[in-house]
């Protein structure tokens, strides 16, 4: 499904973030990528949304180089992706229902089936009561609870996390882990990139080991070794 | 499917108009400011041609006609005249007109009414006067009066004399025209830039939810619909704000403006030009609006 073959990204001759990285993920794995802050794994999330383009060696999606996709078919990509960030992402000018709506009013759902599906993704993180909150009237873990919501919404064949439990106490970073591996579960693909030792060590689950831009371990269960 | 989005694209940008209140009001209160100053410079291009032409209109030239010049060669030398394109208004003064007006404009000087009564006859000459659309064309004019076969029947032209006035009125208000156009050119450009930095800024600080937009799959036009509504309202808006605000101004300048323009009323003209002002602020104002938008959303837009 996500395929990286021999990848090279270089920001500048001194600046390499990513040098010679291969792997590849099936559909509905879940994949952990782990690694030192500056290990590459931002990047490595980065190609496969398109937001950066490989020096070297080419990224693909479902059979597609995604380096070779026209901007204006981006979107499209985009779609298919669902994406969790440490610093959540959300539009501040929207409430919680609204950002999780934006995603199907972009992609051209009725109003009904929106008003359907938002409200039951909002029941599944839990935030049903909160859903006309603005982003600033959230706790850290309520945020990053909207923000899995919008990635899953369209039900995307990937989701795709960066650090989601960066900025959150360890209690809601096991609600948040908890949830990634229901939704993983039902059948969506999960890649999840971060360095908390304690979450990779209790997921039991394929392990992409990343340092200085290069995969130095991928283990099927792996385990939290830097 | 395109009803819904237009619906949500419109939803959207009021939404982003009306709960983005900070930056809203930024470029809302900077768009009156800027629109006043393109209505002023309206109004001074007005007050100018205003001038200029009262200007113009208190030029004349005078030929003087021979006491001898047959009444019939007088009426074809004022066709003649009324035929140049520089020439706008031919009048015809009588000897009698000419004495009654001189008698009139000296009534309370009885040393030159005295003088006249000493004289006995009427010692003044009948004559044509000429107006001209632009005072500049004058040397023209009489160049022809010069020329014409019917230069006989003139005694003489008091161009020459008053060349020198004329030609410096004429400076005068050629450099009033080209001062007011450079100056209205000059603080309109800045004006115009200061909206447009203005609008910049506040998309700027919008740099995050746009490359959020982006990354959930909105495409292009769906992220740049609402910025560019928002700039829609503010200049529509702006415009509004700016034309009711006039209607008082105008009333209480009109009346001070008065006391160094007679005649000309700030009020009277901006009603005159009613619809032209109203479409030059919206035009503006839109314009402004959705110009510096798409402009600045552009660059954010691109990866």
């Amino acid at each position: 499904m996500i395929n990286f073959q021999k990848v090279t990204k270089a920001y500048s001759s001194s600046s390499i973030a990513l040098s010679d990285v291969s792997f590849e993920v099936k559909q509905g794995e879940f994949v952990s990528l782990v690694g030192k802050s500056g290990a590459g794994k931002t990047t490595l999330l980065k190609l496969l949304l398109a937001e950066e383009r490989p020096t070297q060696g080419a990224v693909f999606f479902e059979e597609q180089d995604v380096a070779k996709i026209p901007p204006s078919q981006l979107p499209h990509l985009r779609r298919k992706i669902g994406t969790v960030f440490q610093d959540y992402k959300l539009l501040h000018s929207k409430t919680a229902y609204e950002n999780i709506a934006y995603v199907m009013e972009v992609m051209g759902a009725a109003d009904q089936e929106i008003a359907r599906d938002v409200s039951g993704v909002l029941e599944i993180v839990g935030l049903l009561s909160r859903s006309h909150h603005y982003p600033t009237q959230l706790s850290g873990g309520e945020k990053q609870r909207v923000a899995i919501a919008r990635a899953l919404i369209h039900r995307p064949e990937v989701i795709v996390a960066d650090e989601p439990t960066g900025n959150l106490d360890p209690y809601h970073t096991a609600d948040i882990i908890r949830l990634l591996v229901k939704i993983n579960e039902l059948g969506t693909t999960v890649i999840l990139a971060t360095h908390n030792r304690e979450v990779i060590n209790r997921l039991g689950k394929r392990v992409i080991t990343l340092e200085e831009g290069k995969v130095v371990r991928d283990e099927e269960r792996g385990k939290f070794i830097l | 499917m395109f009803g819904p989005t237009l619906n949500r694209i419109l939803r959207s940008g009021w939404e982003k108009f009306s709960r983005d209140t900070s930056s809203s009001s930024a470029a809302l209160l900077v768009m009156v400011i800027v629109l006043s100053i393109v209505t002023s410079l309206f109004f001074l291009q007005g007050i100018s041609s205003f001038l200029i032409e009262s200007l113009q209109e208190s030029v004349d030239v005078s030929t003087f006609l021979k006491d001898s010049a047959p009444t019939e060669e007088v009426t074809a030398l004022q066709q003649s005249l009324s035929t140049l394109p520089e020439v706008k208004e031919v009048i015809y003064v009588s000897k009698e007109d000419a004495l009654a007006q001189f008698i009139g404009r000296h009534e309370k000087d009885q040393v030159i009414l005295d003088s006249l009564d000493a004289i006995g006859a009427n010692p003044l000459l009948a004559s044509i006067s000429i107006k001209a659309w632009d005072p500049a064309s004058f040397g023209k004019i009489a160049e022809f009066l010069e020329t014409t076969p019917l230069a006989s029947i003139i005694q003489n032209v008091d161009f020459h004399e008053r060349a020198p006035v004329i030609n410096r009125l004429a400076a005068i208000a050629s450099g009033v025209r080209t001062t007011a156009l450079a100056g209205s050119i000059f603080a309109g450009l800045i004006a115009v830039l200061v909206a447009f930095n203005t609008i910049r800024l506040t998309i700027y600080s919008s740099k995050e939810e746009i490359e959020i937009m982006r990354l959930v799959g909105a495409s292009n036009m769906f992220i740049r619909s609402p910025f560019l509504l928002q700039g829609i309202i503010v200049g529509a808006l702006a415009s509004l704000l700016t034309f009711i605000l006039l209607v008082p101004f105008t009333l209480f300048l009109s009346s001070k403006l008065e006391t160094f323009v007679p005649q000309f009323s700030l009020f009277e003209y901006f009603m005159n030009n009613f619809f032209m002002i109203l479409f030059l602020q919206l035009f503006v104002g839109i314009g402004l609006g959705v110009l510096s938008s798409l402009i600045a959303i552009r660059r954010y837009l691109k990866v």
